[in-house]
């Protein structure tokens, strides 16, 4: 093969990316500013990053996901785009007439070097009663779309927090990118222990509500803005997810402005990541965890030992965020599945090193790759022989290739139903996905029998 | 109340009432959350099922990444263009030029799959970080000996259509290379139809019935090689004439081919297409199978439509599309099913267009271009339609309202073009609108409610209920 001589030093053997397995920056940016009550995303950028975005997610969470855009074209290109920035804002505030806007820069107005800042400032002197404006920066050139969600929550605690809001809750809970039935577990977690909370962000309902009666032009729900602006006065903050950098981190900043302690979290999936959640909800509150999340971990364990026949001993390949992909690591350890080929598309200096720390029982995997794509973990698959494939639904054509079954969960799921409603965190989640990996592994034995047999 | 921007007004039109000529063909307006996407975007659909090429987009990873395995486009062979690949430019080739990283990618990517030619995608930045990607499609090209084919697809320079001329410029490119391959007089190329589904195939067998040679399917199960001898055929049958109507131009003004628009959607567009194309060749026998095939198709089909059009008689539908063409197509296979259109819409539609759009449909159809989610919400509620016909994002529109929905998008996995497409178009149709699940929709109850306290007010919409 003539690309051998073109090796350079990343983890895929192409230069080139072959079916990428991350997205860009405002994706995240956007999804998390659908995540603060009457906040509406608008892109800094071309007409298409925003239709491409909206549509990527409206197959996820099959809800209507509007989030404007300030459309360049080529005169913006060459002079700039605050005309077409206030302009957007203004068309956008008609109509929706929302309390925030969130704007999500772009390659193409970062690129032609648009200080979005000042045009913000700009634009709130000559409209007074502008709705609260943040920005975050993301160029699609650097970095994920998990970046852009990081940089969104960073800016809104930067942006929104006031030094003078007069109380805020107990609890300050910043969460990664998980789904909405995550975010719906973990109010249920926060509110059993009794004291107040903000959850930021939280589109459990805006991005996953129920039916209508009429039209809403903002969808319900959010992390109230009167909340986040008080993040200052809480006793703590948990920051759930460990690949944000420090100076992007929210719960950082507040750390840092407003003397919270903070807790830093991986992704409670599992016993032992979930067990930490607790204790760190435990010693943040002062409150012992309640009886009902004891007796579901008891459940759990119980489950646990029912079904560890079906999976002990069988090889997963696990891809996707890199948050995502260490806690499912971390529960597959526990259960007793390997994980010989574990994968990130964004580049990251911690992955490997957070991933042999998390792996506690079994052997470490083979092949932890960051910066790679699925073309290329299809390549290495075929030496490594897994029988499960575990992430979002683009890794089907790895199991469809591969002949081997598909635990679909994280971001995307565009080919079932549900997908935005898959539960992963806490006891309830990991006995979720308790279930289904054994199940889909168990209907695969079944599949293959020759007899069809109904007892397993 | 939802209000439609002062700079959109003249982009919506009530038949029967305004007077005024629709605007249209205008960028979007500014914050108006449009349901359009981009330059990149249109030029990446039309070449999109292109099976044996390679499509590499060149800059930052969302734009390949959201356009991974994006239509439902067919192969009868190679899969490669079911593949995303990207040169990924991060900060340093942003700010350094993303030239060697193109020439690398396109390098390694053409040794390891072995297409019979490479397209390369400019996304916004390429331009603005001074890439000369003709350069180096030009040297890749030589070292290769397949066509590399830069497209000019800079997201932000115009609107989708801009993209399908820049797509029909690259693929006007690889027409005229094979002279040798025996062609026949009574023959075509299909323009236009990109095999979602498989229509392609459906397409292809009523020339094949009809007796006409189809030379090449531009771009629909598209192969390389096809599109070299598409020189030859005798006629360019355009389907989906937004997008291909300037290759059909390029060709008839080159290679003297003449062209004729059709649409294979709905019973009386499918048979007229069929007709059109059978009057150009003048030949009896082509003629006879035509009337033949035609015949037969109808009359098996009618009975199949005929409970359909029972249970769908007197329902209001809207339609939001990207191209006019479906939309005329639509209203008019709708009415087939006793189904009258009363909001019709496009993202891309000229001013004729809108004028036959006005002339196809009643008094009080709402017309509207490059449309909004708010305004769309609006206009459904406001006229009581009973489903909408669109793509992905408009479909929860029509579910949080309580509506029901056809998928006419880009990656549906139902063919809905050609005989056997109507009738899985009013299946498809049939099967939403007459679902219990609207029983429980809030929206419905509401509407429900007005009925019943004002008995004398007549309520539109009820529909499957």
């Amino acid at each position: 093969m003539g690309s051998e001589a073109l090796k350079l030093e990343t983890n895929h053997a192409y230069v080139s990316n072959r079916n990428s397995c991350k997205l860009c920056a405002p994706l995240g940016a956007c999804f998390a500013f659908r995540g603060v009550e009457g906040c509406i995303p608008l892109i800094h950028g071309s007409q298409g990053c925003a239709t491409y975005i909206r549509r990527y997610g409206i197959s996820h969470f099959r809800e209507p996901i509007d989030i404007a855009s300030s459309n360049f074209t080529e005169t913006s290109a060459i002079f700039g785009g605050k005309q077409n920035l206030s302009t957007a804002l203004d068309n956008v505030t008609r109509q929706y007439k929302p309390s925030v806007v969130g704007i999500a820069s772009t390659c193409l107005s970062e690129t032609i070097g648009d200080n979005v800042d000042m045009y913000i400032s700009e634009y709130k002197k000559i409209r007074e009663d502008a709705p609260a404006l943040i920005y975050a920066a993301t160029p699609s050139y650097s970095g994920s779309h998990m970046d852009g969600y990081h940089e969104a929550l960073w800016a809104l605690v930067k942006t929104l927090t006031d030094p003078e809001a007069e109380k805020g809750n107990a609890i300050n809970l910043i969460s990664g990118f998980v789904s909405t039935e995550d975010l719906r577990e973990l109010h249920a977690i926060l509110s059993s222990f009794g004291l107040s909370y903000t959850l930021l962000p939280d589109y459990s309902e805006s991005l996953d509500g129920g039916s209508w009666e009429d039209y809403q032009k903002m969808p319900v729900g959010g992390t109230p803005v009167a909340d986040i602006k008080a993040m200052g006065k809480a006793e703590a903050t948990i920051y759930l997810g460990k690949a944000v950098k420090q100076e992007r981190n929210a719960g950082y900043y507040l750390q840092n402005e407003f003397d919270i302690p903070l807790y830093s979290l991986d992704l409670p999936i599992g016993i032992e990541l979930t067990d930490r959640f607790f204790e760190a909800l435990e010693e943040a509150t002062g409150n012992p965890m309640p009886t009902y999340w004891a007796k579901a971990r008891s459940r759990l364990v119980d489950a646990y030992i029912d079904g560890h026949k079906y999976c002990s001993g069988k090889k997963a390949i696990v891809y996707g965020d890199e948050d995502f992909v260490c806690a499912m690591v971390s529960f597959l350890d526990e259960i007793g599945i390997s994980t010989p080929l574990v994968a990130t598309g964004a580049p990251s200096a911690s992955f490997k090193k957070r991933i042999k720390a998390l792996v506690r029982n079994g052997e470490a995997p083979e092949e932890i790759l960051d910066d790679t794509d699925f073309e290329t973990m299809l390549e290495l698959a075929g030496g490594i022989k897994p029988e499960l494939v575990i992430g979002n639904s683009k890794g089907y054509y790895l199991a469809r290739n591969l002949h081997i079954p598909h635990v679909r969960c994280s971001f995307p799921i565009h080919d079932r139903i549900g997908g935005q409603r898959v539960l992963h965190l806490g006891y309830r989640g990991a006995l979720h996905l308790f279930d289904e990996i054994c199940n889909a592994l168990m209907q695969a034995k079944q599949e293959a029998a020759h007899s069809g047999y109904t007892y397993i | 109340m939802i209000e439609i921007l002062e700079s959109r007004k003249n982009q919506v039109y009530e038949n029967g009432k305004d007077t005024y000529e629709l605007a249209c063909d205008k960028a979007s307006a500014a914050g108006s959350v449009s349901q359009r996407a981009c330059v990149f975007c249109g030029s990446r659909v039309v070449l999109y099922p292109i099976t044996d090429a390679l499509h590499l987009i060149h800059g930052p990873i969302g734009c390949a990444a959201y356009t991974w395995d994006i239509r439902g486009s067919m192969s009868s062979g190679p899969e490669l263009h079911r593949m995303s690949f990207s040169t990924d430019l991060n900060e340093q080739e942003v700010i350094y030029g993303g030239e060697k990283k193109l020439y690398a990618a396109l390098t390694e990517l053409i040794d390891r799959y072995q297409p019979k030619a490479a397209f390369v995608y400019s996304t916004c930045i390429v331009g603005l970080i001074g890439d000369d990607v003709e350069a180096v499609c030009k040297r890749v090209q030589k070292e290769k000996g397949i066509p590399v084919l830069p497209v000019h697809s800079e997201g932000f320079k115009g609107t989708k259509k801009d993209g399908y001329q820049a797509a029909c410029e690259a693929l006007f490119k690889l027409t005229g290379k094979d002279d040798r391959t025996p062609v026949s007089k009574i023959s075509i190329n299909i323009l236009g139809d990109f095999n979602l589904a498989g229509e392609t195939w459906v397409i292809k067998e009523y020339y094949r019935r009809m007796g006409i040679e189809v030379v090449s399917c531009i771009t629909g199960d598209g192969r390389i090689d096809e599109i070299g001898r598409a020189h030859r055929a005798s006629l360019n049958v355009v389907q989906c004439s937004g997008s291909m109507t300037y290759l059909a131009k390029m060709m008839e003004e080159k290679y003297n081919i003449p062209f004729i628009r059709v649409s294979y959607f709905g019973i009386e567009d499918m048979s007229s297409a069929l007709y059109d194309v059978a009057d150009f060749f003048k030949d009896p026998q082509v003629d006879e199978d035509t009337r033949k095939l035609v015949y037969d198709e109808v009359s098996n089909l009618l009975p199949e439509l005929a409970e359909y059009r029972k249970k769908l008689t007197g329902k209001k539908a809207a339609i939001y599309v990207g191209g006019s063409f479906k939309a005329f197509s639509l209203v008019k296979a709708l009415r087939h099913m006793g189904m009258e259109t009363v909001v019709v819409g496009s993202q891309t539609g000229n001013p004729d267009d809108y004028e036959y759009l006005k002339s196809i449909t009643t008094e009080g159809t709402i017309l509207c271009d490059d449309t909004n989610p708010l305004e769309l919400s609006k206009f459904i509620l406001e006229k009581g339609a009973d489903l909408l016909v669109g793509g992905v994002k408009e479909r929860p529109i029509a579910f949080k309202m309580g509506i029901a929905f056809c998928d006419h998008n880009h990656e549906r996995k139902i063919g809905l073009a050609g005989f056997v497409g109507m009738k899985n178009f009013a299946e498809e149709v049939y099967r939403s609108v007459t679902s219990p699940v609207w029983n429980y929709s809030p929206a419905r109850l509401k509407l429900r409610k007005v009925t019943k306290a004002e008995p004398e007010k007549q309520v539109v919409g009820l529909g499957g209920v």
